[in-house]
């Protein structure tokens, strides 16, 4: 039994050291490069000055205070995290009575039921946006349906391309297995004999859901809401492509930090504040889970 | 028995609706004779013949299977390495180090990868996109391989081990090809994942190379046109078939138990 203490170290060492150098270290960096000064042509300026034999750090709190001087970048977050809340509430809506429906279904036919949620989920994130791209267009049935629609009430056109509502809905589509998946895990293993008491002591249908379904489910709705949460909360390629200039979140702000104004620094201290956001989210999440 | 009722019915069918119809023009438009993806025309395989001239989008293709292929490889050899080893001992570090870059938004990554690299002087290339990959592929086969671990007879060791095999041997002719449906429904659930990326390999691409999502990203910045249609219901059709072959060598792990 020596051996095995021995050996499952030496198992866990080269997956550790690739995501401590690959994943661990680039965070770090990330929170090391929040407190320099931007390079003259994009990215870091040196951390140090080596003078007359003199070491002096070149180092600075500027970006955390540019954060925090105006309000526009704090509101930006408060704005991404309304839409993320919507867009995780919208999933939650929609995806429980599918994934309710999965549950209580015969079990030959739950695979298949589960399959389907799951295979959209698999094909390409940007073709899943694409798809969306093509309904909202100016030129495509919908629009000009609600536009004859519209017109018959004497209202202008509108455009659905390119707002917040059609970023919402992309947002909704292409997270929304990720609500369902956990829910589904949870309400199948609910014990049906519960119901079936309840409503021989007569609780009515809706009774019967709020006061027993509901309750039991709630750690299965903790589960799915930070699944969707996170990854909506860090989004940039919806709102970049259906948004508009009106629908902009954190994510388009710190991509055009990294790739077009090229100010890493501060492009750092938005993505610092954004992995906190997240960290925080997941620890309040599990402490939730576990008091249930 | 059991309660039918027809309006939680009806409300999960329109989410199926909700979940398809977009994906069902996405292909039914791929076929359409007509610039715009608006009405239908007639049918037509143009834009099929027009993406196999264009040479971008057969380089990016190229690219993405290469990137996918050498990053599901070694995220497979990582992931099943740390799937054993988390099995076997808990160590707090490991696990957060797995699990860690699941949860995070991609975004993250991306942009640390892209800083490390930059820092490093690493051109970025091919190589920066699939040692981002591997990064976020572990995990998932690590994941693939504990669920098949943890549903593994731990008696079956035992046995070998009380008749006298040694650890090598026992590793080599019962854990590894028990092990074999998890590891390779990883592998291939990294390899979708590589080939389906876009956001970590937005940041560390550069500008020499490209993939297929990166291509769709740029074509689709400019305009809507049904080439993007036929490429997407290609890659669709790639998809389905990896993931098709990985659900039957591990049912469990695509049901998000």
């Amino acid at each position: 039994m020596q051996g095995k203490s021995w050996s499952k170290y030496l198992l866990s060492l080269p997956p550790m050291a690739y995501l401590l150098i690959f994943f661990a270290a680039p965070t770090l960096i990330m929170l090391f490069a929040s407190f320099r000064y931007p390079g003259e042509y994009g990215g870091l300026a040196p951390w140090y000055v080596h003078e007359n034999g003199r070491l002096t750090f070149d180092l600075t709190l500027e970006n955390w205070q540019r954060l925090l001087c105006t309000d526009i970048y704090l509101r930006l977050f408060v704005k991404s995290i309304g839409y993320a809340v919507a867009a995780t509430l919208i999933c939650m809506v929609m995806g429980y009575p599918l994934a309710l429906m999965i549950a209580r279904s015969s079990r030959k036919s739950r695979d298949l039921l589960l399959l389907l949620v799951i295979l959209p989920f698999w094909s390409n994130f940007l073709v899943r946006i694409y798809a969306w791209m093509i309904i909202f267009s100016p030129v495509g049935a919908l629009t000009r349906m609600l536009n004859g629609v519209l017109a018959l009430f004497g209202a202008g056109p509108i455009t659905l391309m390119y707002s917040p509502t059609a970023m919402l809905v992309c947002l909704v589509y292409v997270h929304l297995p990720f609500m369902v998946l956990p829910l589904y895990a949870n309400l199948e293993k609910h014990d049906l004999d519960l119901l079936d008491a309840a409503q021989d002591l007569g609780a009515g249908k809706w009774r019967r859901f709020w006061l027993i379904t509901w309750p039991l489910s709630l750690s299965g709705v903790t589960a799915g809401s930070i699944l969707v949460f996170i990854p909506v909360l860090g989004m940039f390629a919806i709102p970049d492509l259906l948004g508009g200039t009106d629908g902009i979140m954190i994510g388009n702000v710190i991509k055009q930090q990294f790739m077009e104004s090229r100010d890493w620094p501060f492009g750092s201290v938005l993505s610092m504040v954004l992995t906190v956001t997240a960290v925080a989210v997941v620890l309040l999440g599990s402490r939730l889970g576990q008091r249930r | 028995m059991q309660r039918k009722n027809v309006l939680l019915w009806i409300s999960a069918a329109l989410v199926y609706l909700f979940l398809y119809l977009p994906l069902v023009l996405v292909v039914v438009f791929s076929f359409n004779d007509s610039r715009l993806n608006a009405e239908w025309v007639g049918f037509t395989w143009k834009w099929y013949g027009k993406l196999f001239h264009n040479q971008e989008m057969l380089t990016a293709a190229m690219n993405s299977l290469i990137i996918a292929g050498v990053s599901a490889a070694v995220a497979t050899v990582l992931g099943t390495l740390a799937g054993l080893a988390m099995e076997q001992s808990r160590l707090r570090l490991l696990q957060m180090l797995v699990l860690a870059p699941i949860a995070m938004p991609e975004i993250l990554m991306g942009v640390s990868l892209l800083v490390l690299f930059i820092m490093v002087n690493m051109t970025l290339g091919l190589l920066s996109i699939m040692l981002a990959h591997i990064t976020f592929c572990i995990g998932f086969v690590a994941l693939a391989v504990q669920a098949r671990i943890s549903s593994m007879d731990p008696g079956l060791v035992e046995a070998a081990r009380d008749l006298g095999a040694s650890p090598w041997r026992c590793f080599r002719e019962i854990t590894l090809p028990l092990l074999m449906p998890g590891i390779l429904a990883g592998a291939l659930m990294a390899f979708t994942l590589s080939i389906d990326d876009f956001v970590i390999t937005f940041f560390t691409a550069g500008v020499g190379s490209s993939t297929l999502p990166l291509q769709i990203y740029s074509m689709v910045k400019i305009a809507v046109t049904p080439e993007v249609n036929a490429v997407s219901t290609l890659l669709m059709l790639l998809t389905l078939v990896v993931i098709t072959v990985a659900s039957r060598l591990s049912p469990t792990v695509f049901r998000g138990e």
